[in-house]
């Protein structure tokens, strides 16, 4: 071809773009752009924790939903969707009901919580009628995967077995078998217990004793009060048989974070202080996830939390699925959602995934010791005939839940 | 026949010696440095301190620069290939990642993780000309080789995004398999191959269409499918063969690149991440973050031929023009 004749061959060729990006272009203005509105409901209730630096911000977990709705409408810019999240404050059992109604009368199609179990069950059977999907990502109780599973409820936060089982891994895989269990008094403790429990008879692990540190009502940090605690752990810890570790189930934060450095005798303390398992950390940065941290700090100002990242990737599920499935619409979102091949990338080195009978996200579970990660479970050795991560929690086989 | 037999054993010293020795650079995340590698000897020759957490690199056109991302120093270096000194720093912008340079080697083009840009630098002037938005965490930067598109993927939002080299807009926008990494375009400019990491495929994009043609999956025996992560992709100038780095999969892919056909798994070393090409394409060389050590593959063959202890965490990896 002559140069002339080339050159004129490219002017066409660019024109013929420039017509067809100006189409596109018009496409994408014509296009109307479409709204999904997610709720985020939480409870206001305050928590206390032993240490200052270990109460919960504010904006927990809602701060994760927030990052990902600007995740989601930097995506849905180049493809016309528009994503909107609205706080709910409940007050401590208040009953959600009339609220989840009147949110879902307003065109809510998702409800991510933040809520205790009674609360989350009484939101997912208000919502259960309109077909609205439920995401929990902050309740770890087994009962909702289990006995009080729904079939319109998504679970984000691990269960508590899933925890125990990431951390029992560990210890057997550290050859730290023989546990010294000291357990709080509280509901919430004493199923964190159970779930140590059972994972200790899962991987051969063995409670030499079980405590419990009662709580007599206590204030947090007091003047002196150091001297106290001082003289006061190592007498209670006291006489237990030969042991590897000491294992604290103290969720209510009674105790647990007072064990280190003051049991009778010199061993680690894991559970609920010391060795902690936990869905996240604010200093996990591996497999990407030093971008999340840095985009969640610039948003926020303060690094990601467990609860934050559960909200995050809840509100990233309903981003990914409404990007990718056939249409936008709820039943089409919820389908794709629901369907065995969708994953999503959250910064744990594997795609993860729902598992079909109980709808629990299926996680890899951190394990930090306050300032950084010190493992990841599943642990090497621990295999599933289908995937590792059923290695943590209760596994198809023993589930009692019913999807309805 | 002694003679001769001598004769013809210098003579293939000679041709031996006489193979062009490039440079292989590898960027070594943990350490701060990158390893210069003699693609002879397959011996490392030097170890060049850099700034923090060195991950994508380049070399320029000449052959005169290497341009490294110091992503925890916001800055790309400038190294000289000869001293290795650093010479200069580019104004990347924060937390720079992968780069790709024009082919008239006369641009630029970063991806900012942190800041969903990708930020077009000059290469004369060594300044900023443009920052184009694009989705959640930016990472992969292909350049087509009539320097027209550039594609960039963002691995959260899961797309690869065509980009007019000439007006820095964004063309179009097409959708791929979880967190793309790695952008590479064929040589006749026909299509351009997204690796995505988490979904565990590889995207064959139509360059004219935006059209996904092909999808291609891998299946390993006796792996877990989550285990099979797709980053680096190159293919030969020929454009007949294909290669993929499988991440924590520890192998490399093989892919007839006409049919998309896996032809073939090569076990390299630990979380094998980026590869790169020798100029005359009779090796591709792997890095394998987890063992700290460098895989040659013989393009011809397929066989691996050595594994070549390099820094901790070796992430990118160029070569030397020249």
């Amino acid at each position: 071809m002559a140069e002339r004749e080339m050159r004129r061959a490219g002017m066409l060729c660019l024109l013929v773009q420039a017509f067809l990006a100006l189409a596109l272009a018009r496409v994408a203005n014509a296009a109307e752009t479409i709204d999904i509105r997610i709720a985020y409901l939480r409870s206001s209730e305050t928590k206390l924790a032993i240490s200052v630096l270990d109460a919960p911000p504010k904006d927990d977990g809602i701060a994760g939903a927030l990052v990902a709705i600007n995740d989601n409408n930097t995506t849905g810019q180049f493809i016309n969707q528009k994503f909107y999240l609205e706080d709910v404050k409940l007050n401590p059992d208040q009953d959600p009901a009339k609220i989840v109604s009147e949110l879902i009368a307003k065109g809510t199609s998702y409800i991510v919580t933040d809520l205790p179990a009674a609360m989350l069950l009484k939101t997912a059977d208000t919502a259960k009628a309109s077909g609205v999907l439920v995401f929990n990502a902050g309740a770890t109780d087994d009962s909702l995967r289990e006995e009080n599973c729904r079939a319109n409820v998504l679970h984000t936060a691990p269960a508590r077995s899933m925890l125990a089982d990431g951390l029992a891994q560990y210890l057997v895989w550290k050859q730290w078998r023989n546990w010294f269990l000291i357990s709080g008094s509280h509901e919430n403790d004493k199923l964190w217990a159970e779930a140590l429990k059972r994972a200790a008879i899962r991987f051969g692990a063995v409670v030499v004793e079980e405590r419990v540190f009662e709580d007599r009502g206590a204030s947090r940090q007091t003047d002196s009060g150091n001297v106290l605690i001082q003289r006061e752990i190592p007498v209670f810890t006291q006489g237990a048989p030969e042991h590897d570790v000491v294992v604290a189930a103290d969720e209510s934060e009674v105790f647990a974070t007072y064990l280190p450095y003051r049991t009778w005798i010199a061993r680690p303390v894991v559970g609920s202080a010391g060795l902690v398992a936990s869905s996240w950390h604010p200093s996990h940065e591996q497999w990407g996830a030093k971008q999340i941290q840095n985009r969640f700090v610039k948003a926020t100002g303060r690094r990601m939390n467990s609860k934050d990242m559960q909200a995050w990737t809840a509100v990233r599920i309903i981003g990914e699925a409404t990007t990718r499935a056939p249409s936008t619409d709820l039943a089409a979102v919820t389908t794709f959602i629901k369907s065995p091949d969708f994953s999503i990338a959250a910064f744990k080195g594997q795609r993860v995934t729902f598992r079909q009978w109980n709808w629990q996200l299926r996680q890899p579970v951190l394990l930090s010791d306050g300032r950084n990660v010190v493992s990841v479970s599943p642990q090497e050795g621990f295999l599933h005939q289908f995937s590792e991560l059923d290695t943590l929690g209760i596994d198809q086989p023993e589930t009692k839940c019913k999807l309805q | 026949m002694y003679w001769r037999m001598t004769a013809a054993a210098m003579a293939l010293c000679v041709t031996i010696s006489s193979a062009h020795a490039f440079s292989i650079y590898v960027s070594n995340e943990k350490d701060n440095t990158i390893t210069v590698v003699d693609s002879v000897s397959l011996e490392p020759v030097k170890t060049v301190k850099v700034g923090q957490r060195p991950r994508g690199i380049a070399v320029t056109r000449d052959g005169k620069f290497i341009l490294v991302c110091a992503s925890d120093d916001d800055t790309i270096e400038m190294i000289d290939a000869t001293t290795f000194e650093r010479v200069g720093t580019l104004p990347s912008g924060p937390d720079p990642e992968l780069l790709t340079l024009s082919p008239d080697g006369k641009t630029l083009y970063v991806a900012n993780e942190d800041d969903n840009l990708i930020t077009i630098i000059d290469m004369e002037s060594k300044s900023v000309v443009n920052e184009i938005p694009v989705g959640v965490e930016p990472e992969g930067m292909g350049i087509s080789p009539d320097g027209k598109t550039l594609v960039n993927t963002s691995e959260t939002t899961n797309m690869a995004h065509f980009v007019d080299t000439a007006t820095h807009k964004i063309v179009q926008n097409v959708l791929v398999d979880q967190r793309p990494r790695f952008a590479e375009f064929k040589s006749d400019n026909s299509q351009v191959w997204v690796s995505s990491e988490i979904g565990g495929t590889v995207s064959v994009i139509d360059n004219k269409t935006f059209q996904v043609i092909k999808k291609i999956s891998f299946d390993i025996p006796g792996l877990r499918s989550e285990a099979i992560q797709p980053v680096g992709v190159r293919i030969t100038k020929d454009g007949k063969k294909a290669f993929v780095a499988l991440g924590p999969a520890n192998r490399v892919a093989v892919i007839n690149a006409e049919t998309f056909e896996v032809l073939d798994y090569l076990l390299v070393g630990q979380r094998v991440w980026q590869l790169a090409f020798t100029p005359d394409e009779k090796f591709i060389i792997s890095t394998n973050g987890v063992s700290n050590d460098i895989s040659v593959i013989d393009v011809n063959e397929l066989t691996v031929l050595k594994s070549i202890l390099v820094g901790q965490l070796p992430w990118g990896i160029a070569v030397s023009p020249n």
